[in-house]
């Protein structure tokens, strides 16, 4: 077996420990009354034990593919994803450490499983740095930024308990509506894994010819049956599906058909849940919720910040800088990327100010930490994939 | 300025919450309170209570916290709005007419509104200057307003505060104990452990630690002042330099920007993967991809004119050869030269013979040196061409005369006067890539293309900013300010004895009441000092460890 072979295996193996985790804690909160009793002891300590055992693996992962391709795998979409997965872990675990709550663990890690199940549907092939890339500062400004936003995802976690907890879900409110959206957008996560391995098992492929936006012509493969064609396509494969619709060229319609095909799978997926259930989403996860105390979940989302919002400071805007100047000239250029990381930098000084000062603790806060983590995500994941600018992973 | 005395004495000026020397409530809003506000001690601060004149208005309103997270917004929202479409900086337009086209032809009608409401600059725009001033503003005054009455208050803490303080605060307890006088000994002991300081007084205790903690915000603002005051320097002339030259191989070139410095380039080259040249793991990486770019690379070799020099003058020295990459700006002098941008195979040079057209007889060749070309080429045996006019960019007629785009060779042009032997009046042509005119009639020789040199331009930056260190001192402030105030808290408990016996013990921390719990249960275990509770917890103390399995 080759390096990148151990390497691929030592993520699966990762996997498998963080679901098996979510299981352990699931026991060990599950078997909690008021007091601490002797089997959630023993749930909490293996669950503890597997996650860690997961993170190490993950960690040999990130290191054995570092040795491999001879740089820091944090240079495309797929270890990039990957790499903050496993730091979303090591935060959890962090945090468990800190409080004793094994519902740190519980929602942290099932969250971490579908970003690595997002990371996966990328290309995982190794690649070669462009010339942009080739510094030390990739490492360090990533890695840094990386931490700092799963330590910030922390505060969501714990939000997103302390809502589940607190809300009213047999009363119809805007904030039961908010909060079934948001275990709505999971399962569009899920819809995106699902029809991507789908078709990829089909070994779907329709390639296109089309115009770009500079006029040029260029050619694009899509794993997806077309639902809309590039500017100005024609067809290269045979017996394949004709899209509905052209887009202008400056609509990437790849992109749109995959998000679309996700939306159309996960709305599906969310309707045979409830179908099946007869409950709203949150109403299953809420009893894993309830056994919360509200105000340590509070104290950790205020904690997780405070410890997180410096670390991203140093990574996603100083060490930014600095290689900035480094590389491109100029420490600052409103690149959407970056304007997007001075957005959460804002929105997360913003959080801070409100707690201390207008006492928005509790429900405002958990509200505020899920939206920190909300606009991370579009970071990542739209910003990189629509708005492509200068940081954008090809 | 008025006072208010409080019960005990003190004259404390208007707009104090809590006596800032027992620490009973003062204002009816504090009375209020079943907790006491201890954000700021309880002081009085500047825009509580000068609300008169113009200045205090302007004060109170830069120093309001909800007009401080209103500005953060602000900024936040229009940042978010300036990455909808790309700004115009990122737009290949030269004018503010090509931009609007380019808005309008790649966007439809939304470009087109955008861009006329000055979204495609928005973060030059004038308001959004005045939102990031704002801030700056607010930053100043609130670290002001609130910093100077904290600092006063924390340092002129009483010891022996009235128990209604300690009473109001969020941990507390109360009991009676069997030995009042070894109970406060034993807890002090254990405080001091902890590494509290301890002052004692008239039978009341206060341990403090981690005071500093609460300067961290000012020390974080300051730090961010610092940096919008380095990046308002850049304004000023001279401060900061941002130019972009082109250099062709070969050339030497005044650096732009840098009076003195002179550049050659010496060549440029451009690398690609291949299977061949990587490591195997890549392999399947640019099978799928094609083609990745590895390195950009202009040799270079930088000159300097000594001081003193006339200006002019060419005797200028080499400093330096370096090879600039990506990632890798030559230096020098506070002068960064950066890699950004290359032209493969500009032409350099075209070589033409002059052909007799019937026989095709050559009376010999030309090259004409695209980047300086000669007025005059003899060919020798009676034959020259003169070259009447040049068009490096061919772009068309226009009435008549031949335009040029640009002044690089992207599609070179000439007019010729061919004089020979034969035809000693001259014959005039024009000559353009694939095309051949003869303006004056039917000629007997015509110029033949041969063949064209090519070379690669270099793209560089120049870039000097002074503005620099300013700001990279302010990032370091306020990396210093919010490292010291988030991961560290400033902790207090005040123990009190009463006549009867009676002891009040109360804590109070800046943040992380969890590890303040913690150690507050490790000095009531080793003291015996009564029970305390969480007056916040409204799920109550005994609530603790649900979701909690170790403790
Ligand atoms: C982007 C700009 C800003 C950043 C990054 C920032 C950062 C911070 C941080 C990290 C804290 C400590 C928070 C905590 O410990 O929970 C803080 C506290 C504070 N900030 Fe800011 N701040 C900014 C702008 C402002 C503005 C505009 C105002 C005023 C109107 C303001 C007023 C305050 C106040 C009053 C405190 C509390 C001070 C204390 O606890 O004694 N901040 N700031």
């Amino acid at each position: 077996m080759n390096l990148v072979d151990l390497s691929g295996n030592l993520l699966f193996t990762a996997f498998v420990a963080y679901l098996a985790g979510t299981i352990l804690f699931g026991g060990a909160v599950k078997g909690s009354k008021n007091e601490a009793s002797a089997s959630n002891k023993r749930w909490g300590k293996l669950g503890i034990t597997v996650t860690i055992i997961g993170f190490l693996a993950h960690l040999s992962y990130f290191i054995t593919r570092w040795i491999a391709s001879g740089h820091a795998p944090v240079s495309n979409m797929f270890e990039f994803t990957t790499a903050f997965g496993m730091l979303l872990v090591g935060a959890a675990i962090l945090f468990y450490f800190l409080y004793k709550s094994p519902l740190v663990g519980l929602f942290a890690l099932p969250i971490a499983i579908v970003i690595l199940g997002y990371a996966a549907m990328f290309p995982r092939d190794i690649q070669p740095l462009i010339p942009a890339l080739q510094s030390h500062w990739l490492t360090i400004h990533v890695i840094t930024a990386a931490l700092g936003e799963a330590i910030l995802a922390i505060s969501a976690v714990v939000g997103l308990i302390y809502l589940l907890k607190n809300i009213d879900l047999t009363k119809k409110s805007k904030e039961r509506t908010w909060l079934e959206f948001i275990m709505f957008t999971l399962v569009l996560v899920l819809g995106f894994i699902v029809v991507t391995v789908g078709f990829r098992a089909a070994g779907y492929e329709a390639a296109f010819d089309y115009v770009d936006k500079n006029g040029a012509q260029a050619e694009v493969v899509y794993h997806m049956p077309a639902l809309f064609g590039m500017n100005e396509y024609s067809a290269k494969t045979e017996g394949t599906m004709q899209p509905l619709a052209e887009m202008p060229a400056i609509i990437n319609a790849k992109t749109l058909t995959t998000f679309t095909w996700s939306v159309i799978t996960g709305i599906i997926l969310y309707f045979l849940i409830r179908l099946i259930s007869r409950r709203r989403i949150a109403e299953l996860v809420k009893p894993l919720a309830v056994k919360a105390n509200s105000q340590l979940m509070d104290e950790i989302g205020y904690r997780s910040v405070l410890i997180g919002f410096p670390v991203f400071t140093l990574g996603a805007l100083i060490f930014a800088m600095i290689w900035a100047h480094e590389a491109w000239s100029r420490f600052w250029g409103w690149d959407p990327k970056e304007v997007w990381a001075l957005i959460t930098w804002l929105f997360y000084a913003a959080y801070l100010h409100l707690r201390l000062s207008r006492g928005w603790e509790g429900r405002k806060s958990a509200w505020l930490a899920v939206i920190g983590f909300a606009i991370i995500m579009f970071n990542l994941v739209a910003v990189n994939l629509v708005i492509a600018g200068l940081h954008s992973y090809a | 300025m008025s006072f208010i005395k409080c019960e005990c004495g003190h004259q404390n000026p208007e707009g104090t919450d809590i006596c800032q020397n027992c620490g009973r409530p003062l204002s009816k809003e504090e009375k209020s309170k079943r907790l006491a506000d201890m954000r700021y001690d309880g002081a009085a601060i500047r825009s509580k209570t000068h609300k008169r004149s113009i200045v205090d208005k302007i004060w109170n309103f830069f120093s309001s916290v909800k007009i401080g997270v209103s500005i953060i917004i602000a900024i936040l929202v229009a940042s978010a709005i300036g990455t909808i479409l790309p700004q115009v900086f990122y737009v290949p337009a030269t004018s503010e007419a090509q931009a609007a086209q380019y808005y309008e032809d790649n966007y439809g009608l939304f470009g087109k509104i955008y861009n006329a409401l000055g979204l495609s600059d928005l973060y030059g725009s004038w308001w959004f200057m005045t939102l990031v001033g704002m801030l700056g503003i607010s930053l100043v005054v609130v670290s002001l307003d609130r910093g100077i009455p904290l600092y006063k208050s924390l340092k002129n803490q009483r010891v022996d505060r009235h128990p209604s303080f300690l009473k109001r605060q969020r941990l507390y307890g109360e009991g009676n104990v069997q030995d009042p006088d070894a109970v406060m000994q034993k807890a002090a002991e254990k405080l001091k452990e902890k590494r509290y300081k301890i002052r004692e007084k008239n039978g009341a205790l206060l341990a403090e630690k981690g005071r500093w903690a609460r300067w961290g915000p000012y020390v974080n603002h300051l730090g961010l002042i610092l940096f919008l005051f380095g990046v308002m320097l850049r304004a000023l002339p001279g401060f900061y330099v941002d130019e972009s030259m082109w250099i062709r191989e070969g050339e030497i070139s005044a650096v732009k920007g840098a009076p003195g410095l002179y550049l050659e380039n010496k060549g440029f080259s451009f690398d690609m993967y291949t299977q061949e040249n990587t490591n195997e793991v890549f392999s399947e990486a640019i099978d799928r991809v094609g083609s990745v770019a590895s390195n950009y690379q202009t040799d270079v070799a930088l000159y300097e004119t000594p001081e003193g020099a006339l200006p002019g003058s060419t005797n200028a020295e080499l400093v330096k050869e370096y090879s600039i990459v990506v990632n890798k700006p030559l230096k020098h002098e506070g002068f960064h030269i950066f890699q950004m941008d290359f032209k493969l195979d500009e032409l350099s040079a075209m070589t033409f013979a002059l052909e007799q057209k019937e026989s095709g007889e050559s009376l010999g060749e030309l090259t004409v040196n695209l980047a300086d070309p000669q007025k005059e080429y003899d060919l020798g045996n009676g034959a020259k061409v003169e070259l009447l006019d040049y068009y490096p960019d061919f772009s068309g007629f226009e009435d008549g005369e031949p335009q040029t785009a640009t002044p690089v060779p992207n599609n070179p042009a000439f007019l010729f006067k061919m004089t020979t032997p034969e035809t000693p009046e001259g014959e005039t042509s024009f000559v353009a890539i694939r095309q051949t005119l003869e303006p004056l009639g039917e000629n007997t020789y015509k110029l033949a293309f041969q063949s064209a040199d090519t070379r690669d331009v270099s793209g560089l930056t120049v870039r000097k900013d002074k503005t620099i260190p300013v700001i990279a001192l302010g990032g370091l402030i306020f990396m210093i300010g919010v490292v010291q105030g988030s991961y560290f808290n400033h902790r207090r408990f005040w123990i009190r004895k009463s006549d009867d016996g009676r002891i009040q013990v109360a804590g109070h921390t800046s943040k992380n009441w969890v590890a303040l719990q913690r150690e507050l249960d490790a000095v009531t275990e080793h003291a015996g000092l009564p029970a305390y509770t969480d007056q916040r917890d409204k799920e109550g103390h005994s609530d603790k460890s649900e979701g909690v399995s170790n403790t």
